[in-house]
């Protein structure tokens, strides 16, 4: 039982921890909490199914399943960092020099956009997402590992290493470093903002986009409204670690998977989609800083 | 022959390019056809946009004077209009249909909710996105109270106009050390969580099935279940919100919030108690939530979770930054603006949200006063 829900935590958490990361860049960066962040989320998992619905009609399902699988991430991928890279570029954007709040309302606008957007365009219901995995796993001390949740845990860690080794070793990565300390002087040495901006919203829905497939995949069920819950526990998980913290996103968004599948199965169920406000609400009043961070407030 | 480089093409093709990757965006999601007229509409109307624009200066000039001559009339008229207006609104449910009674009642109910937000977001600067938390404690305090316990309204009233300030009260202690963003982002968890417990606690709420059976407010004995009836009682509240609210603004309490508001730190310096008075504005908006929450539970004899949702939160958030934060009579045009504009376009009620999206969107960048709003309310953190 314990071994379990670790398991099913772990996983869980590291879907948090990849779309925390695309929150926690964007504050770094902008001092703004993208509202609109769960909702790229919610495309990535819409449009997982909607390329799968298409290859699988084409008959390349059938063909390679493995060429199926990353064709529709990487279409996923690309899809949804041109949101994200649209969405700065139209909400974000001009109100750089705005008062705090602007940008924060413009973002829950853009959220209620693309949230209506998914549901008229692809109805309100519950979408199915064709299972690919079958439903076996490695059975070791009476607990069980899906190969999804092998599949899902494997992604995670190798995007989040890499991201980690992007922003430490890369031109880009340390633009983006310099700009989140100091934008004015980072582009007075002649780094173009504008740019590392656009990047860092293109990751971080890159990554969001991975996060919505892998979860579409792990449910089954996608529905228009995922991405506002999500895009909460996220940012919860982002302020746990440490808003602005690449680290205390990944250790923050694996701890509060973990006390989710801990506290389903141990407290009480109902009120699962709670601990995520309750440990929010807690962490800011008694450490606003989170794990990780330095202190922001 | 001058060449033309690509990055000066791209520019000025501008409008196709963006319908382009517009209509590319939206491909996925409709298919190859609709994005097709997505690119022809939005290319046509981004050409139309930059013709638009080459004449700009001529347009800017026309709308300034004609914007003059609508400033220059209006002040004047507002006064007579406000005294035009109550007859008007006293005879209202005669002149109508019992339908759009219903509707007025509802934005009765609305005003005073959006006016309750306009004092912690207008007034004091502070933005809350679980408003509709206080909202439900009105509305299942008195449900509850009725239901279970057999109070009347009249009995029930203070206590869930105490119970919802209070809360309001007890929120702001702990939250209001937080900065602007971090602030909304609790009241937020904290509307989630209500939500969340009237929702999961079976014994006492229902649960999701909600709390029915709730009995109409009444006068000396005389049920006002009926609409026109109800229409009056929910009117003189408005009244009472509208006027307490604005003398509550031009007191001193309401300085110490526009001192907030422009700059907290030169107030405090001033000796403003800003933490005192900040938790004010939150208990006091929140009294006015409870407010409309009874009344909401009054009219509709039915209460559940579903009411209560963060949408709504930004709703009534749309009201207030639609009409003008800070602007009373702003706030009241965009309460029944919002309201109203469902109601009248039945055809567009399913894009009515990817309206309102875009709208704050649009309205934040180009228009972040509001329709009605001076210049002096603005948003700060």
């Amino acid at each position: 039982m314990f071994l379990q829900q670790l398991i099913n935590g772990l996983t869980l958490g590291s879907v948090y921890a990849l779309i925390a990361l695309g929150y926690t860049m964007v504050y770094g960066i902008l001092e703004l909490i993208n509202f609109a962040h769960g909702e790229i989320y919610m495309l990535g998992a819409y449009l997982g199914i909607i390329f799968l619905g298409f290859f699988t009609a084409t008959g390349l399902t059938h063909y390679s399943l493995t060429l199926t699988l990353i064709l529709t991430l990487l279409l996923s991928i690309i899809f949804c960092s041109s949101y994200g890279f649209t969405i700065e570029k139209i909400a974000y954007k001009p109100l750089r020099n705005a008062p705090r709040l602007s940008p924060l309302i413009s973002a829950i606008g853009v959220s209620i956009f693309l949230q209506n957007y998914v549901m008229l365009t692809q109805g309100a219901t519950d979408k199915v997402f064709p299972t690919l995995f079958e439903n076996s796993g490695i059975e070791f001390l009476s607990v069980r590992m899906t190969y999804l949740q092998i599949f899902i845990i494997l992604i995670s860690a190798i995007l989040m290493i890499s991201l980690r080794f992007f922003v430490r070793k890369t031109k880009m990565g340390k633009a983006m470093q310099a700009v989140a300390q100091d934008k004015i002087m980072a582009s007075l040495v002649g780094i173009n903002i504008d740019t590392v901006i656009s990047t860092t919203f293109i990751i971080g829905s890159g990554l969001a986009a991975v996060a919505g497939f892998m979860v579409a995949m792990y449910y089954g069920l996608v529905n228009y409204s995922i991405g506002y819950i999500a895009g909460i526990k996220a940012f919860t998980a982002a302020v746990l670690g440490g808003i602005g913290s690449i680290r205390g996103a990944m250790f923050g968004g694996i701890l509060l998977g973990l006390v989710e599948s801990f506290g389903a199965s141990y407290i009480s169920n109902e009120y699962k989609d709670a601990y995520a406000f309750a440990i929010l609400i807690i962490i800011l009043l008694v450490r606003p800083s989170g794990l990780f961070g330095k202190a922001v407030v | 022959m001058r060449i033309i480089s690509f990055r000066e093409r791209l520019h000025r093709a501008k409008p196709l390019v963006i319908a382009l990757w517009l209509a590319f965006l939206f491909f996925p999601f409709k298919g190859l056809k609709a994005a097709l007229i997505l690119f022809l509409a939005l290319s046509l109307f981004l050409v139309f946009l930059k013709f638009l624009l080459r004449y700009t200066k001529l347009l800017r000039e026309s709308l300034q004077s004609i914007s003059n001559k609508i400033r220059s009339i209006r002040y004047p008229p507002l006064r007579v209009m406000r005294y035009a207006l109550l007859p008007l609104l006293v005879i209202l449910p005669f002149i109508t249909t019992d339908y759009f009674t219903d509707v007025a009642i509802l934005s009765g109910i609305y005003i005073i909710l959006a006016l309750g937000l306009n004092v912690v977001v207008g007034f004091a600067g502070l933005l809350n996105l679980g408003f509709v938390a206080f909202y439900a404690m009105g509305a299942y305090s008195y449900a509850l109270l009725n239901t279970r316990f057999g109070l009347d309204f009249w009995s029930a009233l203070p206590i869930s106009l105490g119970f919802s300030t209070a809360a309001g009260f007890l929120l702001a202690i702990p939250a209001l050390r937080l900065r602007g963003d971090y602030l909304a982002i609790v009241t937020l968890g904290f509307g989630e969580i209500v939500r969340l417990i009237l929702n999961n606690w079976d014994n006492l709420t229902r649960g999701p099935n909600g709390v029915s059976g709730i009995a109409s407010p009444s006068i000396v004995s005389i049920s006002i279940g009926e609409l026109s009836y109800y229409y009056y009682f929910v009117l003189v509240f408005v009244i009472l919100t509208v006027f307490t609210t604005g003398r509550v603004y031009s007191s001193k309490i309401g300085r110490a919030w526009i001192a907030i508001r422009e700059d907290e730190v030169a107030s405090s310096a001033m000796g403003v108690n800003t933490t005192m008075y900040k938790i004010y504005s939150f208990a006091f908006g929140a009294f006015w939530a409870g407010l409309a929450g009874t009344l909401f539970a009054g009219k509709m004899h039915f209460v559940s979770p579903e009411s209560f949702t963060f949408m709504e939160s930004v709703f009534i958030l749309c009201m207030v930054i639609l009409g003008g934060l800070g602007s009373i009579p702003g706030v009241i045009l965009g309460s029944i603006i919002l309201v109203l504009l469902p109601e009248v376009l039945r055809e567009v009620q399913l894009y009515r949200m990817l309206a309102l999206g875009s709208g704050l969107v649009l309205l934040m960048i180009f228009r972040p006063q509001g329709l009605f709003g001076g210049k002096d309310a603005s948003l700060r953190s």
